[in-house]
Formats: structure tokens, C-alpha cells, sequence
């Protein structure tokens, strides 16, 4: 017998630490209340749908990645036809604190200005631990591709911000 | 792992994992407040809009009484559990996913009316309540047992075998005393109210002290003066 799911309310105290912590990694922190409750509206609305004994932290931050993807997609639709989207960092100047120009935030806005799937391998990696599979299906590619896009994410990292 | 690995020195790796500084509600960061308080205040946001559009089928919350705080759980028809205190709230919640919906939330504001009736009851200052209630949690049976005690006025008594009578079977007072005893619903439905036919007071889900503390407020039987806090 799996365990039969938790009340929703349950679920949202275990893991809303963990999708903010995603949603901040991966949108400017102006966008980031707006992602946070998209992904848990949708996981509410779906809730009853899901089946007893499904990985509800997988579940779930792959809905809080897919949100990160709609706010991109939303901006750039409001950006200047000539910005690219792909390059498009996530951190902005706003974001950054005076004082505060540490290995961690250049890292981090190392990881904002990666192409779209490496940035996402890289966030659903380190910050969700999900195994490349689900990565895979987060992402929409294969499993070798998401093993491709992860590599390539980390070594552009380590150029950009050497040891 | 093994390709991350080779790929990833360990102050990547560590970094990567700690999340961006001022998102993390956790270690390293947690020396920022900030974070903590973004993430509460984008989950105040989150109930609102929950309750605001109605996307919950079971609310609960908590309400003060003279026993300790009543966990109280709605649905959109009505109230649909009262638990006493010492009820572990998982335990509660968990048996209302199951038998009703995972989709279940902490809310407050669609208990004002009941909270403010409990109040008043507990002051002495209502003597019914005009709640609506969801009987989801009750059998066909239990149902009937229950309807009938509902209309027992306050102040009021009747026996186990009068409920099982009016449910239709004049010799199930046994049957009757278990749907009583399995009341969801204790205090607005006044399952305190039924006793045993010679006058005793029976048994209450809730303990024999709550049963005789509510009849003395109602002034059934003369105001017991022992702590209502105690459960029996």
C-alpha cells in the first residue's frame, strides 16, 4: 500500500522553503511571488489527480521550473523585439547589494545569464537534487541531453567564476 | 553524478546547492531575514488567494474554547468536524484527506460566524447555533440519530433510546450511543444533551468531564465547578 496523500496544507509547509529557494535561483526576485503562487495554485488545482505514493518534492518543483519558464517567456515577450531571451540574465542590477560583489553572487548571476536549458540542468541539479530523469522530463529532452546541458552549464560556470 | 563530479569542485558543488544568497530560508544564508520574511508573506499572499477564490474543498483552523483550542473543519456546504484538543491535528487532517479531500487548507476567515457562535455559547449567551453543517462524515444512520439530537433544545435531555427510536429502531440504543459517540460534529450538535434513560449521564467522545461541565452551563443538571479543561 503507498501512503495516500497528505492534506494539501501539509504539503505546502514541507516544501515551499525548497520551491522559493528554486523560483529565486531562477527568476529576478520581482518575479519571484508571482512564480511561487503559480506553482502552488497549480499544484492545488491538480492535487487530487495525483496519485497515492507519487514524489511530491520532484512533483512540485518541476511545476515551480515550469513556472520560472512561463515568467521568462512573459518577459520577453515585453522586452524589445532585438533582446535575446536566451542570454537574457536573470539577475539585475537591482538585485545586486552594494558591498556585496562575493564569489556566491557572481556565481549566481553566472547562473542567471546561461542559456535557458543549461540554466535550468544546473538549478533542477543542485538546488531541486533531482536525478537527471526527471530533469529530462522538466526540461522536455532526453535523458543524455539533460546530461549534456548540465556539463556544459558547469563548465561555463567554472570559466566564469574560477576557483 | 559520476560526469558532475569530475565536473564539479567541491566549492561549485556547495555553492550551487546553498541556493543564491537572500533565497535561502536555510543554511548558509539565514543570517538574512529577508528571505524568510518574503517567503511568508508570498505564503500569506498564496492563502488568500486560495480562500479568495474558493480553490480549497476542506478548510480548518483553530478556536479558543474552555477547553483548549477546537479544531474546526469546513467544507464549502458546512462545518464538518469539531475535534477536542488532545485529537492529534495530523491525525484529524490526515482522515479528512482520506474521507474527503487532500485539497485541505489552513484558513481563518471562513470560520468568523463559528468562532463568534462558540463564543457566545461558551459565554452563555447563545443557546443554538445557527452554523450550517456538512454531515459527509455521517452514515445514514448516524444521520438520523444526529438530526434528532440537533433539535434537543438547550438546557434540554433525552435518552439513548429515544434517539434510537426516532432513528427508527426503538431497540438499537447501543447503535445509538456509538453514532453519538462518533459525532463529528460535538458542542453545535449537542450529542452532550442524550443520556442514559435512568438519568445517568453515559458516555461523550469528548469525556464524561466536558459532558458534565456543557450540561451545567446549559443548566441541565447543576453547574459542575471542576476545571472543563480535564477531559474524563
Amino acid at each position: 500500500m503507498s501512503k495516500p496523500l497528505p492534506p494539501f496544507q501539509r504539503f505546502l509547509d514541507t516544501h515551499r522553503g525548497e520551491v522559493w529557494r528554486l523560483i529565486c535561483a531562477s527568476v529576478p526576485r520581482s518575479e519571484a511571488d508571482d512564480c511561487f503562487q503559480e506553482t502552488f495554485i497549480a499544484a492545488l488545482r491538480a492535487y487530487p489527480r495525483l496519485r497515492a505514493g507519487s514524489d511530491l518534492r520532484a512533483w512540485v518543483l518541476t511545476i515551480a521550473h515550469r513556472k520560472t519558464l512561463d515568467a521568462h517567456r512573459a518577459r520577453a515577450r515585453r522586452a524589445l523585439p532585438v533582446a535575446d531571451v536566451e542570454e537574457h540574465g536573470t539577475r539585475t542590477t537591482a538585485d545586486a547589494r552594494p558591498g556585496e560583489t562575493s564569489r556566491d553572487e557572481a556565481l549566481w548571476s553566472a547562473v542567471g545569464a546561461l542559456p535557458q536549458r543549461q540554466r535550468s540542468a544546473v538549478v533542477l541539479r543542485f538546488l531541486a537534487d533531482l536525478p537527471h530523469r526527471d530533469i529530462a522530463s522538466a526540461i522536455g529532452c532526453s535523458e543524455d541531453a539533460a546530461r549534456r546541458s548540465l556539463h556544459e552549464g558547469l563548465t561555463k560556470l567554472r570559466e566564469v567564476v574560477p576557483a | 553524478m559520476r560526469n558532475e563530479k569530475r565536473n564539479t569542485p567541491a566549492w561549485l558543488d556547495q555553492v550551487l546547492r546553498a541556493g543564491p544568497p537572500h533565497s535561502t530560508t536555510g543554511t548558509p544564508h539565514d543570517a538574512d531575514a529577508t528571505a524568510l520574511a518574503d517567503l511568508r508573506s508570498a505564503a500569506a499572499r498564496l492563502a488568500r488567494r486560495i480562500a479568495a477564490e474558493g480553490l480549497a474543498d476542506v478548510s480548518y483552523t483553530n478556536a479558543d474554547s474552555p477547553f483548549g483550542p477546537l479544531l474546526l473543519a469546513a467544507t464549502k456546504r458546512g462545518l464538518v468536524k469539531v475535534a477536542f484538543p488532545e485529537q492529534d491535528v495530523d491525525d484529524v487532517l490526515e482522515r479528512l484527506a482520506r474521507r474527503l479531500s487532500p485539497r485541505i487548507v489552513e484558513a481563518s476567515a471562513p470560520f468568523d460566524d463559528a468562532r463568534r457562535e462558540l463564543d457566545e455559547y461558551f459565554a452563555g449567551r447563545r443557546r443554538e447555533f445557527a452554523l450550517p453543517l456538512d454531515w459527509a462524515l455521517v452514515g445514514p444512520f448516524g444521520r438520523r440519530v444526529l438530526h434528532f439530537t440537533a433539535k434537543i433544545p438547550y438546557g434540554g435531555v433525552s435518552s439513548y433510546r429515544q434517539a434510537a427510536t426516532a432513528a427508527g429502531s426503538p431497540r438499537g440504543s447501543r447503535a445509538a450511543g456509538n453514532a453519538l459517540g462518533a459525532n463529528p460534529i460535538p458542542i453545535v450538535v449537542p450529542c452532550h444533551r442524550v443520556l442514559r434513560s435512568g438519568g445517568a449521564l453515559g458516555g461523550y467522545g469528548g469525556g464524561i468531564d466536558r459532558k458534565r461541565w456543557l450540561l451545567g452551563l446549559e443548566g441541565a443538571i447543576p453547574a459542575s465547578s471542576d476545571a472543563a479543561r480535564s477531559s474524563g
